[in-house]
Protein backbone atom coordinates (compact mmCIF):
# COMPACT_ATOMS: atom_id res chain seq x y z
CA UNK A 1 0.00 0.00 0.00
CA UNK A 2 3.02 2.25 0.44
CA UNK A 3 4.18 1.31 -3.05
CA UNK A 4 4.92 4.30 -5.26
CA UNK A 5 6.19 4.53 -8.82
CA UNK A 6 8.36 7.08 -10.59
CA UNK A 7 6.99 8.53 -13.82
CA UNK A 8 7.39 11.45 -16.22
CA UNK A 9 4.76 14.15 -16.77
CA UNK A 10 4.13 14.13 -20.50
CA UNK A 11 0.93 16.20 -20.69
CA UNK A 12 -0.97 18.56 -18.39
CA UNK A 13 -4.68 17.83 -18.94
CA UNK A 14 -6.22 20.19 -16.40
CA UNK A 15 -5.36 21.96 -13.15
CA UNK A 16 -5.48 18.65 -11.26
CA UNK A 17 -4.78 16.01 -13.89
CA UNK A 18 -1.72 15.06 -15.95
CA UNK A 19 -0.75 12.16 -18.15
CA UNK A 20 2.24 10.37 -16.66
CA UNK A 21 4.51 7.96 -18.54
CA UNK A 22 5.59 5.00 -16.42
CA UNK A 23 8.31 3.51 -18.58
CA UNK A 24 5.97 3.14 -21.58
CA UNK A 25 2.66 2.82 -19.75
CA UNK A 26 0.65 6.06 -19.75
CA UNK A 27 -1.89 6.85 -17.05
CA UNK A 28 -3.86 9.91 -15.98
CA UNK A 29 -2.72 10.99 -12.52
CA UNK A 30 -3.93 13.56 -10.01
CA UNK A 31 -1.22 16.21 -9.56
CA UNK A 32 -3.05 18.54 -7.17
CA UNK A 33 -0.80 17.65 -4.21
CA UNK A 34 2.24 19.31 -5.85
CA UNK A 35 2.43 23.01 -6.71
CA UNK A 36 3.42 24.27 -10.17
CA UNK A 37 3.98 20.91 -11.78
CA UNK A 38 5.42 21.14 -15.30
CA UNK A 39 5.56 18.93 -18.36
CA UNK A 40 8.82 16.96 -18.46
CA UNK A 41 9.21 16.73 -14.68
CA UNK A 42 9.57 13.36 -12.95
CA UNK A 43 7.27 12.54 -10.04
CA UNK A 44 6.65 9.78 -7.49
CA UNK A 45 3.08 8.48 -7.81
CA UNK A 46 1.18 6.72 -5.03
CA UNK A 47 -2.43 5.46 -5.25
CA UNK A 48 -3.22 7.64 -8.27
CA UNK A 49 -1.66 10.85 -6.91
CA UNK A 50 1.73 12.43 -7.55
CA UNK A 51 3.20 13.05 -4.07
CA UNK A 52 6.58 14.62 -4.88
CA UNK A 53 8.93 15.67 -7.63
CA UNK A 54 12.07 13.63 -8.22
CA UNK A 55 15.04 15.99 -8.14
CA UNK A 56 17.50 14.29 -10.43
CA UNK A 57 20.25 16.72 -9.54
CA UNK A 58 19.92 15.87 -5.84
CA UNK A 59 20.85 12.23 -6.24
CA UNK A 60 23.83 12.01 -3.94
CA UNK A 61 26.44 9.32 -4.06
CA UNK A 62 27.21 7.28 -0.97
CA UNK A 63 30.66 8.83 -0.57
CA UNK A 64 29.10 12.31 -0.37
CA UNK A 65 26.67 11.18 2.34
CA UNK A 66 29.46 9.51 4.30
CA UNK A 67 31.37 12.74 4.18
CA UNK A 68 28.58 14.35 6.21
CA UNK A 69 28.28 11.78 8.99
CA UNK B 1 30.53 2.15 -5.81
CA UNK B 2 28.60 -0.95 -6.94
CA UNK B 3 26.54 -3.37 -4.86
CA UNK B 4 29.45 -5.79 -4.37
CA UNK B 5 31.65 -2.99 -3.01
CA UNK B 6 28.89 -1.85 -0.63
CA UNK B 7 28.43 -5.44 0.55
CA UNK B 8 32.18 -5.73 1.18
CA UNK B 9 32.01 -2.57 3.28
CA UNK B 10 29.02 -4.01 5.20
CA UNK B 11 30.96 -7.23 5.88
CA UNK B 12 34.00 -5.29 7.09
CA UNK B 13 32.08 -3.00 9.42
CA UNK B 14 29.98 -5.93 10.74
CA UNK B 15 33.19 -7.64 11.86
CA UNK B 16 34.42 -4.41 13.47
CA UNK B 17 31.12 -3.98 15.38
CA UNK B 18 31.52 -7.57 16.53
CA UNK B 19 28.09 -8.06 18.09
CA UNK B 20 24.59 -8.90 16.99
CA UNK B 21 22.78 -5.89 15.46
CA UNK B 22 18.99 -5.61 14.95
CA UNK B 23 17.86 -3.22 12.21
CA UNK B 24 14.14 -2.71 11.71
CA UNK B 25 12.45 -1.72 8.46
CA UNK B 26 9.11 -0.02 9.06
CA UNK B 27 7.70 0.28 5.55
CA UNK B 28 5.83 -2.49 3.75
CA UNK B 29 7.52 -1.64 0.45
CA UNK B 30 10.94 -2.01 2.09
CA UNK B 31 9.80 -5.41 3.42
CA UNK B 32 8.92 -6.39 -0.15
CA UNK B 33 12.22 -5.05 -1.52
CA UNK B 34 14.28 -6.90 1.12
CA UNK B 35 12.55 -10.19 0.24
CA UNK B 36 12.62 -9.61 -3.52
CA UNK B 37 16.35 -8.89 -3.58
CA UNK B 38 17.17 -11.62 -1.01
CA UNK B 39 18.98 -9.07 1.14
CA UNK B 40 18.61 -11.03 4.41
CA UNK B 41 20.53 -13.91 2.86
CA UNK B 42 23.51 -11.82 1.75
CA UNK B 43 24.06 -9.86 4.96
CA UNK B 44 26.60 -10.98 7.58
CA UNK B 45 25.15 -13.31 10.23
CA UNK B 46 25.37 -10.74 13.02
CA UNK B 47 23.28 -8.17 11.06
CA UNK B 48 19.61 -9.00 11.40
CA UNK B 49 16.78 -7.28 9.53
CA UNK B 50 13.50 -7.28 11.47
CA UNK B 51 10.17 -6.34 9.92
CA UNK B 52 8.22 -3.78 11.93
CA UNK B 53 4.70 -2.31 11.73
CA UNK B 54 5.02 -0.89 8.20
CA UNK B 55 2.20 -2.82 6.54
CA UNK B 56 -0.99 -0.71 6.80
CA UNK B 57 -3.32 -3.66 6.36
CA UNK B 58 -1.47 -5.63 9.07
CA UNK B 59 -1.65 -2.94 11.76
CA UNK B 60 -5.35 -2.20 11.24
CA UNK B 61 -7.15 -3.20 14.40
CA UNK B 62 -9.63 -6.05 14.56
CA UNK B 63 -12.18 -3.55 15.85
CA UNK B 64 -11.94 -1.43 12.68
CA UNK B 65 -12.20 -4.53 10.49
CA UNK B 66 -15.29 -5.71 12.38
CA UNK B 67 -16.79 -2.22 12.06
CA UNK B 68 -16.33 -1.93 8.29
CA UNK B 69 -17.53 -5.49 7.62
CA UNK B 70 -20.61 -4.75 9.76
CA UNK B 71 -21.35 -1.65 7.68
CA UNK B 72 -21.08 -3.70 4.48
CA UNK B 73 -23.36 -6.43 5.87
CA UNK B 74 -25.85 -3.73 6.91
CA UNK B 75 -26.23 -2.85 3.22
CA UNK B 76 -23.89 0.15 3.07
CA UNK B 77 -21.62 0.07 -0.02
CA UNK B 78 -17.93 -0.07 0.98
CA UNK B 79 -14.78 0.61 -1.05
CA UNK B 80 -11.17 0.17 -0.03
CA UNK B 81 -7.71 -0.90 -1.24
CA UNK B 82 -7.28 -4.50 -2.46
CA UNK B 83 -5.45 -6.41 0.30
CA UNK B 84 -7.87 -5.21 2.96
CA UNK B 85 -10.70 -7.20 1.41
CA UNK B 86 -9.26 -10.56 2.48
CA UNK B 87 -8.44 -9.79 6.12
CA UNK B 88 -10.70 -11.93 8.31
CA UNK B 89 -12.67 -10.48 11.19
CA UNK B 90 -15.31 -11.69 13.59
CA UNK B 91 -18.01 -11.28 10.94
CA UNK B 92 -15.79 -12.59 8.13
CA UNK B 93 -13.83 -10.51 5.63
CA UNK B 94 -15.09 -7.84 3.23
CA UNK B 95 -14.63 -10.43 0.45
CA UNK B 96 -16.91 -12.83 2.31
CA UNK B 97 -19.43 -10.04 2.87
CA UNK B 98 -19.42 -9.49 -0.91
CA UNK B 99 -20.11 -13.20 -1.45
CA UNK B 100 -23.14 -12.75 0.80
CA UNK B 101 -24.42 -9.96 -1.45
CA UNK B 102 -22.86 -6.87 0.15
CA UNK B 103 -21.66 -4.11 -2.17
CA UNK B 104 -17.88 -4.17 -1.67
CA UNK B 105 -15.47 -2.57 -4.14
CA UNK B 106 -11.70 -2.80 -4.57
CA UNK B 107 -10.32 0.58 -5.71
CA UNK B 108 -6.88 1.82 -6.80
CA UNK B 109 -7.43 5.37 -5.62
CA UNK B 110 -9.83 7.62 -3.74
CA UNK B 111 -10.65 9.21 -7.11
CA UNK B 112 -12.04 5.82 -8.17
CA UNK B 113 -14.09 5.77 -4.95
CA UNK B 114 -15.49 9.22 -5.77
CA UNK B 115 -16.50 7.97 -9.22
CA UNK B 116 -18.27 4.99 -7.59
CA UNK B 117 -20.12 7.39 -5.32
CA UNK B 118 -22.07 8.65 -8.35
CA UNK B 119 -23.73 5.21 -8.62
CA UNK B 120 -23.70 4.48 -4.86
CA UNK B 121 -24.37 7.77 -3.01
CA UNK B 122 -24.09 6.08 0.43
CA UNK B 123 -20.65 4.64 -0.35
CA UNK B 124 -18.15 4.52 2.53
CA UNK B 125 -14.42 4.46 1.82
CA UNK B 126 -12.37 2.52 4.40
CA UNK B 127 -9.35 4.79 4.81
CA UNK B 128 -6.29 3.09 6.24
CA UNK B 129 -2.56 3.51 6.25
CA UNK B 130 -0.08 6.14 7.28
CA UNK B 131 0.93 9.58 6.03
CA UNK B 132 1.38 8.13 2.53
CA UNK B 133 -2.28 7.21 1.98
CA UNK B 134 -3.86 9.81 4.28
CA UNK B 135 -3.52 12.77 1.84
CA UNK B 136 -5.55 11.00 -0.87
CA UNK B 137 -8.30 10.34 1.68
CA UNK B 138 -8.21 13.95 2.90
CA UNK B 139 -8.40 15.21 -0.68
CA UNK B 140 -11.44 13.01 -1.35
CA UNK B 141 -13.23 14.02 1.88
CA UNK B 142 -12.95 17.63 0.72
CA UNK B 143 -14.68 16.47 -2.50
CA UNK B 144 -17.50 14.82 -0.53
CA UNK B 145 -16.40 11.20 0.00
CA UNK B 146 -17.68 9.57 3.20
CA UNK B 147 -14.84 7.83 5.05
CA UNK B 148 -14.37 5.42 7.94
CA UNK B 149 -10.91 6.48 9.13
CA UNK B 150 -8.40 3.99 10.43
CA UNK B 151 -5.53 6.27 9.38
CA UNK B 152 -2.48 6.42 11.60
CA UNK B 153 0.58 8.56 12.27
CA UNK B 154 3.76 6.55 12.10
CA UNK B 155 6.21 8.18 14.50
CA UNK B 156 4.39 7.24 17.76
CA UNK B 157 4.67 3.55 16.78
CA UNK B 158 8.45 3.93 16.40
CA UNK B 159 8.58 5.58 19.83
CA UNK B 160 6.54 2.69 21.27
CA UNK B 161 8.99 0.21 19.78
CA UNK B 162 11.99 2.04 21.27
CA UNK B 163 10.27 2.03 24.68
CA UNK B 164 9.39 -1.66 24.47
CA UNK B 165 11.24 -4.12 26.68
CA UNK B 166 10.32 -6.97 24.33
CA UNK B 167 12.34 -5.91 21.31
CA UNK B 168 15.82 -4.46 20.99
CA UNK B 169 16.29 -2.22 17.95
CA UNK B 170 19.73 -0.81 17.07
CA UNK B 171 18.54 1.29 14.13
CA UNK B 172 15.63 2.01 11.82
CA UNK B 173 15.29 2.02 8.05
CA UNK B 174 12.70 4.82 8.07
CA UNK B 175 9.62 4.57 5.85
CA UNK B 176 10.56 6.15 2.51
CA UNK B 177 7.20 7.38 1.28
CA UNK B 178 5.92 8.44 4.71
CA UNK B 179 9.10 10.52 4.75
CA UNK B 180 8.15 12.15 1.42
CA UNK B 181 5.19 13.64 3.28
CA UNK B 182 6.64 14.41 6.75
CA UNK B 183 10.27 15.10 5.80
CA UNK B 184 13.37 14.39 7.89
CA UNK B 185 12.76 16.55 10.94
CA UNK B 186 10.09 14.60 12.90
CA UNK B 187 12.44 11.60 13.20
CA UNK B 188 15.10 13.70 14.93
CA UNK B 189 13.35 13.35 18.29
CA UNK B 190 13.93 9.59 18.28
CA UNK B 191 17.16 8.59 19.99
CA UNK B 192 18.15 5.96 17.46
CA UNK B 193 20.29 5.65 14.33
CA UNK B 194 18.02 6.10 11.30
CA UNK B 195 18.32 6.14 7.53
CA UNK B 196 15.68 7.30 5.08
CA UNK B 197 16.33 5.23 2.01
CA UNK B 198 14.85 4.28 -1.35
CA UNK B 199 13.57 0.95 -2.59
CA UNK B 200 16.15 -0.35 -5.04
CA UNK B 201 18.63 -3.06 -4.03
CA UNK B 202 21.42 -0.51 -3.85
CA UNK B 203 19.30 1.88 -1.78
CA UNK B 204 18.60 -0.78 0.86
CA UNK B 205 22.23 -1.93 0.99
CA UNK B 206 23.40 1.67 1.35
CA UNK B 207 20.79 2.15 4.07
CA UNK B 208 22.13 -0.83 6.01
CA UNK B 209 25.71 0.40 5.60
CA UNK B 210 24.85 3.94 6.72
CA UNK B 211 23.14 2.55 9.83
CA UNK B 212 26.14 0.36 10.65
CA UNK B 213 28.45 3.40 10.30
CA UNK B 214 26.36 5.20 12.93
CA UNK B 215 26.26 2.17 15.23
CA UNK B 216 30.02 1.74 15.03
CA UNK B 217 30.51 5.41 15.91
CA UNK B 218 27.84 5.29 18.69
CA UNK B 219 26.00 7.98 16.75
CA UNK B 220 22.23 8.57 16.51
CA UNK B 221 21.01 10.76 13.70
CA UNK B 222 18.74 10.81 10.66
CA UNK B 223 20.60 10.29 7.39
CA UNK B 224 18.68 10.89 4.17
CA UNK B 225 19.90 8.56 1.42
CA UNK B 226 16.65 9.20 -0.55
CA UNK B 227 17.08 12.95 -0.98
CA UNK B 228 16.24 12.68 -4.68
CA UNK B 229 12.63 12.39 -3.44
CA UNK B 230 12.50 13.16 0.31
CA UNK B 231 12.94 16.85 1.17
CA UNK B 232 14.04 18.00 4.63
CA UNK B 233 10.68 19.69 5.32
CA UNK B 234 8.58 17.09 3.47
CA UNK B 235 5.63 18.07 1.29
CA UNK B 236 4.06 21.05 3.10
CA UNK B 237 1.03 21.19 0.82
CA UNK B 238 0.15 17.61 1.74
CA UNK B 239 0.77 18.29 5.44
CA UNK B 240 -1.68 21.22 5.26
CA UNK B 241 -4.39 19.14 3.55
CA UNK B 242 -4.07 16.38 6.18
CA UNK B 243 -4.20 18.94 8.99
CA UNK B 244 -7.25 20.65 7.52
CA UNK B 245 -9.29 17.44 7.36
CA UNK B 246 -7.94 15.30 10.20
CA UNK B 247 -7.20 15.77 13.87
CA UNK B 248 -4.88 13.71 16.01
CA UNK B 249 -6.48 11.13 18.31
CA UNK B 250 -5.39 7.94 20.03
CA UNK B 251 -4.85 5.14 17.50
CA UNK B 252 -5.69 1.45 17.87
CA UNK B 253 -2.95 -0.78 16.39
CA UNK B 254 -2.98 -4.55 16.09
CA UNK B 255 -0.50 -5.94 18.60
CA UNK B 256 0.33 -2.62 20.26
CA UNK B 257 -3.23 -1.75 21.31
CA UNK B 258 -3.87 1.96 21.84
CA UNK B 259 -0.90 4.22 21.08
CA UNK B 260 -1.49 7.74 22.32
CA UNK B 261 -1.78 10.43 19.62
CA UNK B 262 -1.14 7.98 16.80
CA UNK B 263 -4.54 8.03 15.11
CA UNK B 264 -6.28 10.43 12.74
CA UNK B 265 -9.99 11.19 13.03
CA UNK B 266 -12.04 13.42 10.73
CA UNK B 267 -12.48 16.99 12.05
CA UNK B 268 -15.94 18.30 13.03
CA UNK B 269 -15.84 20.62 10.03
CA UNK B 270 -16.18 17.52 7.82
CA UNK B 271 -18.38 15.54 10.23
CA UNK B 272 -21.04 14.82 7.62
CA UNK B 273 -18.45 12.78 5.71
CA UNK B 274 -17.39 10.80 8.80
CA UNK B 275 -18.85 7.29 8.59
CA UNK B 276 -18.33 6.84 12.36
CA UNK B 277 -20.80 9.69 12.85
CA UNK B 278 -23.09 9.03 9.88
CA UNK B 279 -23.58 5.33 10.70
CA UNK B 280 -23.31 5.58 14.47
CA UNK B 281 -26.60 3.68 14.82
CA UNK B 282 -25.09 0.62 13.09
CA UNK B 283 -21.72 0.82 14.85
CA UNK B 284 -23.27 1.30 18.32
CA UNK B 285 -24.90 -2.13 18.05
CA UNK B 286 -21.53 -3.92 17.75
CA UNK B 287 -19.95 -5.36 20.89
CA UNK B 288 -16.31 -4.48 20.15
CA UNK B 289 -15.12 -6.23 23.31
CA UNK B 290 -15.51 -9.42 21.24
CA UNK B 291 -13.22 -8.12 18.44
CA UNK B 292 -10.22 -10.37 18.97
CA UNK B 293 -7.30 -11.52 16.82
CA UNK B 294 -7.90 -14.85 15.04
CA UNK B 295 -7.29 -17.79 17.40
CA UNK B 296 -3.60 -18.76 17.40
CA UNK B 297 -2.58 -15.85 15.14
CA UNK B 298 0.74 -14.25 16.15
CA UNK B 299 0.49 -11.20 13.84
CA UNK B 300 0.40 -8.88 16.85
CA UNK B 301 3.83 -10.06 17.97
CA UNK B 302 5.21 -10.28 14.43
CA UNK B 303 4.23 -6.65 13.72
CA UNK B 304 6.22 -5.47 16.76
CA UNK B 305 9.26 -7.54 15.80
CA UNK B 306 8.93 -9.59 19.00
CA UNK B 307 8.91 -12.85 17.07
CA UNK B 308 9.86 -13.88 13.56
CA UNK B 309 6.95 -15.24 11.47
CA UNK B 310 8.74 -18.61 11.57
CA UNK B 311 8.09 -18.78 15.33
CA UNK B 312 4.34 -18.86 14.70
CA UNK B 313 3.20 -22.51 14.78
CA UNK B 314 0.74 -21.84 11.93
CA UNK B 315 3.29 -20.22 9.57
CA UNK B 316 3.47 -22.10 6.26
CA UNK B 317 1.29 -24.92 7.61
CA UNK B 318 -2.23 -23.80 8.42
CA UNK B 319 -1.49 -20.20 7.40
CA UNK B 320 -0.34 -19.58 3.81
CA UNK B 321 -0.96 -16.80 1.25
CA UNK B 322 -3.70 -18.98 -0.31
CA UNK B 323 -5.30 -19.63 3.06
CA UNK B 324 -4.25 -16.77 5.35
CA UNK B 325 -5.24 -16.76 9.01
CA UNK B 326 -3.99 -13.26 9.82
CA UNK B 327 -3.29 -10.01 7.94
CA UNK B 328 0.51 -10.45 7.88
CA UNK B 329 -0.04 -13.43 5.56
CA UNK B 330 -2.84 -11.71 3.60
CA UNK B 331 -1.00 -8.56 2.59
CA UNK B 332 1.79 -8.57 -0.01
CA UNK B 333 3.53 -6.14 2.37
CA UNK B 334 3.11 -8.40 5.39
CA UNK B 335 6.09 -10.00 7.16
CA UNK B 336 4.62 -13.51 6.95
CA UNK B 337 3.60 -13.24 3.29
CA UNK B 338 7.06 -12.01 2.29
CA UNK B 339 8.96 -14.59 4.31
CA UNK B 340 6.75 -17.36 2.93
CA UNK B 341 7.27 -16.20 -0.68
CA UNK B 342 11.03 -15.78 -0.08
CA UNK B 343 11.28 -19.38 1.16
CA UNK B 344 9.23 -20.65 -1.78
Amino acid sequence: MCLAFPGKIIKLNSKNQATVDFDGVEKEINVSLIDNIKKGEFVIVHAGFAIERIEKSQKRELDNILGNI
Amino acid sequence: MDNIEILEKINKIAIEIGRSVNLMEVCGTHTQAISRFGIRKILPKNIKLITGPGCPVCVTSQKDIDAIVSLALAGIPVATYGDMLRVPGRFGSLDEAREKGAKVFDVYSTEDALKLKKDYPDLVFFGLGFETTTPMTAWAIRKGLTVYSSHKIFLPAMEALLNSSEVNIDGFIDPGHVSVVIGEKPYEKLNSPQVITGFEERDVLEGVYLLLCQIENSDSRVVNQYSRVVKKEGNKKIQEIIDEVFEIADGDWRGFGIIKNSGLEIRKKYQKFDAKNKYKNVLDKIDFSKSKDPVGCKCGEVIQGIISPKKCPMFGKVCTPDNPVGPCMVSVEGACNNLFCEAE
